[in-house]
């Protein structure tokens, strides 16, 4: 084979993912697009996610983020997220709304510890929890949010294609769900 | 009487709709099969125009198409892109009010108020989350009573008004204090004349009234507003 043969290599996108305060049902929605991860894969590299376990985020195309804002180190995630990431995208329910963990939000923190593990835990390893669970877009700007619990797969697989052309997100009907 | 022509007909974004006397521009669109977004509107009781997601462009002048006559020859605008906006945004502004949790909530797919924002192409709440702390009213044997989900369309009122002959609701409060009152000695469902046969029982376009014990009863994609793009 010539190298005046081989096609042009195209930069493939990089993208991070994280779930903060979420239960890791978006991603396995994301998982969910099945045998079209092998076409994704050819097209994207991961950078921090739960499926590299790379424990920090670099410079990214896109970031996608699950879950709310429970606590102190996933504000600071974010932060991190919102700083490499040029598309930010607010992934599920619970980064959108709160989610779930904002039921919490008319309960005191101290007495919910207390109720739970029957004394405040002090320990330096455990991140301060937020008094109010928060959505996510209340302290970083989001580019994109994707409502659903889980989201579906092909709402993924939509915005993933959108993304990866230059497409501003499309939102088809049916792929709008909040349950 | 006029005569069939013009004068029987308006103009709803370019489609005739005919018309009847003593008709609303919503009813008359309803009967016609066209949809006016809309969420405190019910065909059984009186119109209120609270929560204005029906407004419209009637002759270019915004109205609450649930309570403006329809008349004839008029040209109405619904789905504009600037009405479509003001729409999402008053929809978004009554998700940060409450407590919506979409994905807990017995009403899902059931829900006039996700229906509406999920038509609407609502993704995010674009607001700050208010989370106001209204605790849950669980005293009547088969009615729950849930007002972080009230959206105070008054559909209970009117129903339990012009349907029961009870009174049993009312709205009390102002501005963003504004709430559902029970006509009770201790202001609770449990101790009020609402019965679970009542039409105010079922009459809540939200999950803010609910007869007990048939929660999740029917399977996503069964649902009232499931269509065949629902997964599941």
């Amino acid at each position: 084979m010539s190298a005046a043969a081989a096609p042009t290599p195209v930069r493939k996108l990089r993208v991070a993912t994280v779930s903060l305060g979420g239960c890791f049902g978006c991603h396995m929605s994301l998982l969910d697009i099945d045998e079209r991860l092998f076409e994704l894969i050819e097209k994207v590299e991961f950078d921090r996610s739960p499926l590299t376990d790379i424990k920090t985020v670099g410079p990214c195309d896109i970031g996608l983020v699950e879950g709310g804002l429970c606590n102190a180190e996933n504000v600071e995630v974010l932060r991190a997220f919102r700083a490499h990431c040029k598309v930010l995208v607010a992934v599920g329910a619970c980064a959108i709304t709160g989610g779930l963990p904002a039921l919490r939000n008319h309960l005191d923190v101290g007495d919910i510890l207390q109720s739970v593990y029957a004394r405040v835990p002090d320990d330096p390893e455990l991140p301060l929890p937020l008094n109010r669970v928060l959505p996510i877009h209340e302290v970083v700007q989001i580019d994109v949010a994707l409502p659903g619990c889980p989201p579906p797969a092909d709402a993924f697989w939509q915005l993933l294609q959108d993304l990866i052309a230059g497409r501003a997100p499309q939102h088809l009907p049916g792929l709008i769900r909040y349950d | 009487m006029s005569a069939a022509g013009r004068d029987d007909f308006f103009e709803l974004d370019g489609q005739r709709v005919p018309l009847q006397p003593g008709d609303t521009i919503l009813r008359a669109a309803a009967r016609a099969g066209l949809d006016i977004p809309h969420l405190c509107w019910h065909p059984d009781v009186s119109a209120s125009a609270s929560c204005r997601l029906c407004t419209v462009l009637a002759d270019d002048r915004p109205v609450a198409a649930c309570v403006a006559p329809a008349v004839a020859g008029q040209k109405v605008e619904c789905r504009t892109a600037s009405l479509d906006t003001q729409r999402l945004r008053l929809l978004q502004m009554l998700f940060v009010e409450g407590n919506h949790f979409c994905p807990g909530c017995e009403k899902s797919g059931h829900c006039l108020l996700q229906a509406q924002a999920e038509r609407a192409g609502m993704t995010d709440l674009h607001f700050e989350a208010l989370n106001p702390e209204r605790p849950v009213d669980a005293s009547h044997p088969d009615v729950l009573f849930e007002p972080n989900r009230c959206i105070l369309c008054q559909l209970c009122v009117r129903a339990s008004d012009e349907m029961d002959g009870k009174h049993v609701f009312a709205i009390g409060g102002h501005g963003i204090a504004t709430r559902l009152l029970i006509d009770s000695p201790s202001g609770r469902l449990g101790d009020s004349a609402l019965s679970v046969d009542d039409r105010a029982a079922h009459i809540c376009p939200v999950g803010a009234l609910l007869p007990k014990r048939v929660g999740f009863a029917v399977p996503i994609g069964e649902r009232p507003f499931d269509t065949e793009d629902t997964r599941g």
